[in-house]
């Protein structure tokens, strides 16, 4: 493992963040009365829009993985229609998660569902960017000494901690404060925001504190 | 008019009235805009009495703002307007009567005690003339109970009963225009009348308790005795001189303010020393209980000796006491008694410790509660501080539990024990990967943890709301069904009842076919099959009589009355008696005897080894193993000639938790008789939930064949949450209107006539339903994982280790899973895991209690402490006896169990011998 690879991890890592500060701003230039607050929803959609957008254009720029053996149209044509469905199943299935977890099961339904989006762009985006949909190496890199690259290592970090975030943005929603990023799902969403971003910036770093313990298979 | 709590408070209180929502404090001005809409117009009509403008804008302005924001500017100048407009629409005979209810601190926020918020203003106005013209320098601070005396008699009312404070006397003087003396007899009388009213609480509120000193007491009623004597002296003296009626309303102003001083100082009294003490008491206890845990693994752990010691330093504690009490001559406290008392068991506990504590490195690897887990309890006990957490426990609970369920399917992943490792392929760093293949092929976990969260979910349904929440609607479900309009919904509703009545009934049924153990002619499996349904069938009986019972023909109504008084009595009659033979026959083992008996789902005894060391025989259980071992050899050895001869016993792997599952299944009954009927479904989702719990944990806890054997840390504290959630989805709040009253006449629809424990058992077994199952059951954590061990290996075949030893008499002899038996075969470490187990279950449920306990006493000035802190500490604190007393009786039965199977084998033994 090199340190140009950490830098790289590093860059694609800022550039994320990057365009979650873009999804916050660029919208109020075009559409009226826009805050993160007020408009949450929207706001929800645009975030998602662009962190997808950056994710898909670095794999396709960055190649992190090692590309494989078949390249066929149809081939490709499959593997895309597969992300797809893979991600609208853990939409799915987050929602369900969210609903066992105590959100309302009839009312809000678009805004868990928003929020559902939101977590699986933090989550499965990256893991269908980096692994592809593919559920066996999705379950070998989330189990102890499955990572193989510092990729696959910032992909557990960041998807960990955008998990973490969520669950703790629920803390706050029984407090008696009346803000009006109490309401559900606005702290979770937050809360996740937060755990990816954080977990963008911990990933590199905490890679470059611990590259002489690192060592993977394929590097 | 104004805010809507008034119609809270005082429903049908006003003959018209302009209410207008008072929750949003983020809405400044519906409240006070409403108000001023109908203001002036109501107050020209004339057609009132007292009129009540609440004003609600400047408060939540200060909760949103602040007090130094140009909102609140504004808002103080429109109040300012509203007055001027006021005054202007004044006659002569209105007084204006401007009072703040709080004021606040310099964030805007009230309901502490600090001088800011307890001081508002008080401002009173009148067209004719009361005061003097010029104000005073430094207004006069006015007590704010005081104007409910000098309202009501402004008014003509009586003084309410319970008031304490004393009249505003200027204002009965009639007005500067007046004669001084009539004025001042005008006082004096109304002073009187305030001090008759409070003389006569005191008389009635000091024999009713005996909290206000007695000597401040007598001098108060002497006081009040002269100057109402003084008084009366005054009325017959018609023209008096001036002096002696001022020393009257002097003698009579000072009368109240001694009654007041003195209430208030017996009322709002906090023993900070008590509170203080008990809390150490308890943090000493949790302590203990977290140490103690842990050396019960360690080998020569004394147990005797220490319970001696404490039980004599207990004693020696109080008597300690005692004595210095009998020197000093004081009254004796038994709240300070059993402190002592406590507090010297305590002691040598803790001495240990500290002796421990310098011998070994560090108290921190003494304490290995996994960082996870410890999270999970640091946020629970966290929560009980803030008063929103509390109120949304209900909800709180069920997440923490699902949180702790996906972390521990997500742990097992990690390990690698959800998946078989071909799928993951290796890395370098595996050599430090767990051994072992997964126990449990592909989703296992993860399908009961779903599970779990599924059922964890429903239960959720059944849930009351807390009254703080006014946005949260409680389920329908949690009135009884005899309230149910609609006879077609209502029957269906009863099916629905008794269905999960059968399916609780089946899944027992099915869970001891499972181990086997019904299959025993043993008198309790005999309960089992024929007496729970019986049971089941009296409850559903009892139900469609009391849904149904006013929609009986008139000449059956005598019947079901009867029935109604016989049938829930019965079932608990026979739940009494099926447990009472649980206890006398706890062993439900079906033995055969006889050549070549099958063999297939035995468990059999273990018949693998001679004894080896001198050490085994320390116990006297191995030892009538080793014994019985040998007779068999020898029998065999001369039985050979005739057939292998065999002691085949069944279901003696699950010889413990069988017991323990009838208990339960058998409290549970008359517990369910107790709710309504709809709470079966939460009673039946109850036990699917500690079934699954019990699977899951199980699949993460390694079997250990010799012990030390543990119960991890998550596996209790996820019992506990389990146990509290089930609380809230059985219906109940920690809140006093939130009991289950109607529990006290299950089984005494005419009541219960003077006696008061009998009621009080049932309501406490209604509201702590949950806490004693779940605290009986808590052995079964220990238990469980031996039951699944039969469920991993069965497959496996492997030569008996021993054989060459028992010269190959049992080739081809099975592994079979021993399952419990493992814990016979090691009683040391049976017994060390069963106080371990209680140990851990007791310090999770006493931080609990500590955490409430502390917050009840470091926010005994808040706003909600009566509401919310006081009652959830005395809900935690009984739900923490019913707990102990469950967890000692749960152990007790196993120990029963334990020394039913010792006499049980000793008379096979015996039945060989001969």
């Amino acid at each position: 493992m090199k340190d140009t690879d950490i830098k790289r991890l590093l860059y694609t890592h800022l550039l994320c963040i990057f365009s979650i500060f873009l999804s916050t701003f660029i919208p109020s230039f075009f559409l009226d009365n826009f805050s993160i607050l007020e408009t949450h929803l929207t706001w929800l959609g645009i975030c998602s829009v662009f962190v997808t957008a950056v994710n898909l254009m670095l794999y396709l720029v960055v190649k992190p993985n090692v590309s494989s053996k078949r390249s066929s149209l149809s081939h490709k044509v499959t593997r895309v229609l597969k992300c797809c469905i893979y991600f609208l199943m853990s939409c799915f299935l987050l929602h369900v998660v969210f609903v066992l977890y105590g959100a309302p099961l009839t009312e809000l339904v678009l805004e868990t569902f928003l929020f559902a989006v939101i977590l699986s762009t933090y989550t499965t985006v990256p893991c269908l960017c980096l692994l592809g949909p593919n559920l066996r190496a999705w379950l070998r890199v989330f189990s102890r000494n499955g990572v193989t690259s510092i990729w696959e290592n910032s992909l557990q970090i960041t998807t960990i901690s955008s998990f973490v975030g969520a669950w703790l943005g629920a803390f706050p929603i029984p407090l008696d404060w009346e803000r009006p990023w109490q309401v559900w799902p606005i702290s979770c969403t937050l809360g996740a925001t937060f755990g990816y971003v954080a977990g963008l910036v911990i990933s590199p770093l905490w890679i470059y504190r611990n590259r002489k313990q690192l060592t993977y298979k394929n590097n | 008019m104004g805010d809507d709590t008034w119609k809270d408070l005082f429903p049908g209180a006003f003959s018209q009235a302009f209410f207008f929502s008072s929750f949003n404090v983020r809405d400044l001005h519906t409240v006070d805009n409403g108000i001023l809409e109908h203001l002036y117009p109501t107050m020209d009509s004339g057609e009132w009495d007292v009129l009540i403008a609440h004003f609600l804008g400047v408060d939540h302005c200060g909760h949103k703002h602040g007090p130094s924001h140009p909102e609140m500017a504004k808002k103080l100048s429109q109040m300012d307007q509203v007055i001027q407009g006021v005054v202007e629409h004044l006659t002569n005979d209105t007084l204006l009567v401007v009072a703040g209810d709080h004021g606040m601190t310099i964030n805007g926020d009230h309901g502490g005690d600090s001088e800011l918020e307890v001081s508002a203003a008080l401002f009173l106005y009148s067209p004719t003339a009361i005061f003097s013209s010029v104000p005073p320098e430094e207004p006069e601070v006015i007590p704010q109970v005081s104007l409910v005396p000098t309202l009501a008699l402004l008014l003509g009312l009586p003084i309410p009963f319970g008031n304490i404070g004393e009249v505003i006397a200027e204002l009965f003087s009639g007005g500067t225009d007046a004669h001084p003396h009539s004025s001042a007899l005008a006082q004096a009388s109304a002073l009187h009348i305030n001090a008759q009213q409070v003389s006569r609480f005191l008389h009635t509120y000091s024999a009713a308790t005996q909290d206000l000193q007695v000597s401040e007491l007598h001098r108060l009623q002497n006081l009040f005795a002269k100057a109402s004597a003084d008084y009366q002296q005054l009325l017959q003296s018609a023209q008096g001189a001036e002096v002696p009626l001022q020393t009257v309303i002097a003698e009579l102003q000072q009368f109240l303010r001694g009654a007041r001083a003195l209430c208030l100082e017996s009322w709002a009294r906090f023993s900070l020393v008590r509170m203080a003490g008990g809390a150490v008491l308890l943090a000493a206890a949790c302590f203990l209980c977290l140490l103690a845990s842990q050396w019960t693994t360690r080998p020569g752990f004394p147990f005797s000796p220490l319970l001696l010691t404490s039980v004599a330093c207990g004693l020696a504690g109080a008597i300690l006491y005692a004595g210095l009490l009998a020197t000093t001559g004081l009254k004796l406290d038994s709240v300070i008694l059993g402190t002592a008392a406590a507090g010297g068991s305590l002691l040598p506990f803790l001495w240990k410790a500290w002796a421990g504590c310098g011998s070994k490195r560090s108290l921190a690897t003494q304490l290995p509660i996994p960082g996870p887990v410890l999270l999970v309890l640091f946020l629970r006990l966290a929560a009980f501080f803030s008063d929103s957490f509390v109120v949304a426990e209900a909800r709180a609970t069920p997440f923490l539990l699902g949180s702790l369920i996906l972390f521990l399917v997500a742990q097992l992943h990690w390990e690698g024990q959800l998946l078989p490792s071909k799928l993951l392929t290796t890395s370098r760093l595996s050599f430090s990967a767990p051994t072992g293949p997964p126990r449990h092929g592909g989703t296992y976990a993860l399908r009961l943890g779903v599970g779990l969260l599924l059922c964890t979910r429903l239960a959720g349904l059944f849930h009351r709301c807390p009254e703080e929440t006014p946005a949260c609607h409680s389920s329908p479900w949690l009135s009884p069904l005899a309230s149910m309009v609609g006879g077609r919904a209502k029957n269906l509703w009863y099916g629905v009842c008794v269905g999960a009545l059968v399916a609780l009934l089946i899944v027992v049924r099915l869970w001891l076919r499972r181990y086997g153990n019904l299959k025993s002619p043993e008198p309790p499996v005999l309960f089992v099959r024929w007496g729970l349904p019986l049971m089941a069938l009296g409850t559903s009986a009892y139900w469609a009589l009391a849904s149904g019972a006013e929609e009986a023909p008139p000449h059956l109504q005598a019947l079901v009355a009867g029935a109604s008084v016989l049938l829930p009595r019965a079932v608990m009659g026979l739940a009494a008696s099926g447990l009472l033979l649980l206890l006398w026959r706890p062993v439900t083992v079906l033995v055969k005897a006889g050549p070549g008996a099958s063999r297939t789902r035995t468990i059999l005894t273990p018949f693998s080894g001679p004894p080896t060391s001198q050490a085994d025989l320390d116990y006297v259980v191995p030892q009538i193993y080793r014994h019985m071992q040998e007779e068999f050899r020898g029998r065999l050895e001369r039985t050979q000639s005739q057939g292998p001869l065999m002691v085949a016993a069944y279901q003696l792997g699950s010889v413990y938790s069988a017991a323990l599952v009838t208990a339960l299944v058998l409290l549970a009954f008359p517990l369910l008789l107790l709710h309504v009927e709809r709470i079966s479904l939460v009673f039946l989702l109850l036990f699917l939930q500690s079934f699954l719990l019990l699977h899951l944990l199980a699949a993460g806890i390694p079997i250990s064949t010799t012990g030390p054997f543990t119960v991890p840390w998550q596996a209790v504290s996820a019992w506990a949450l389990l146990a509290t959630q089930t609380f809230y989805s059985t219906g109940h709040q920690p809140v006093f209107p939130a009991i289950h009253w109607h529990a006290a006449f299950v089984g005494f629809p005419e009541g219960h006539g003077s006696s008061t424990w009998l009621p009080a058992l049932l309501v406490g077994a209604n509201t702590f339903a949950s806490h004693l199952l779940f605290a009986v059951g808590c052995p079964l954590l220990l238990l469980w994982p031996f039951l699944c061990e039969s469920q991993g290996p069965r497959k496996r075949r492997k030569p008996l280790a021993m054989e060459a030893e028992t010269r190959g008499r049992f080739e081809e002899e099975e592994e079979e899973p021993l399952m419990e038996m493992r814990l016979r075969d090691a009683p040391h470490h049976f017994n060390a895991a069963l106080l371990q187990l209680g140990l851990k279950y007791l310090f999770v449920l006493g931080v609990q209690i500590l955490a409430c306990a502390l917050a009840a006493s470091i926010l005994r000035r808040h706003l909600m402490v009566w509401k919310v802190f006081a009652p959830k500490f005395i809900f935690e604190a009984i739900g923490f006896a019913v707990s102990s007393v469950g967890l000692l009786l749960g152990i007790a039965l196993v120990m029963r169990v334990d020394g039913a199977v010792s006499s049980w084998f000793r008379k096979l033994v015996l039945a060989q011998q001969t």
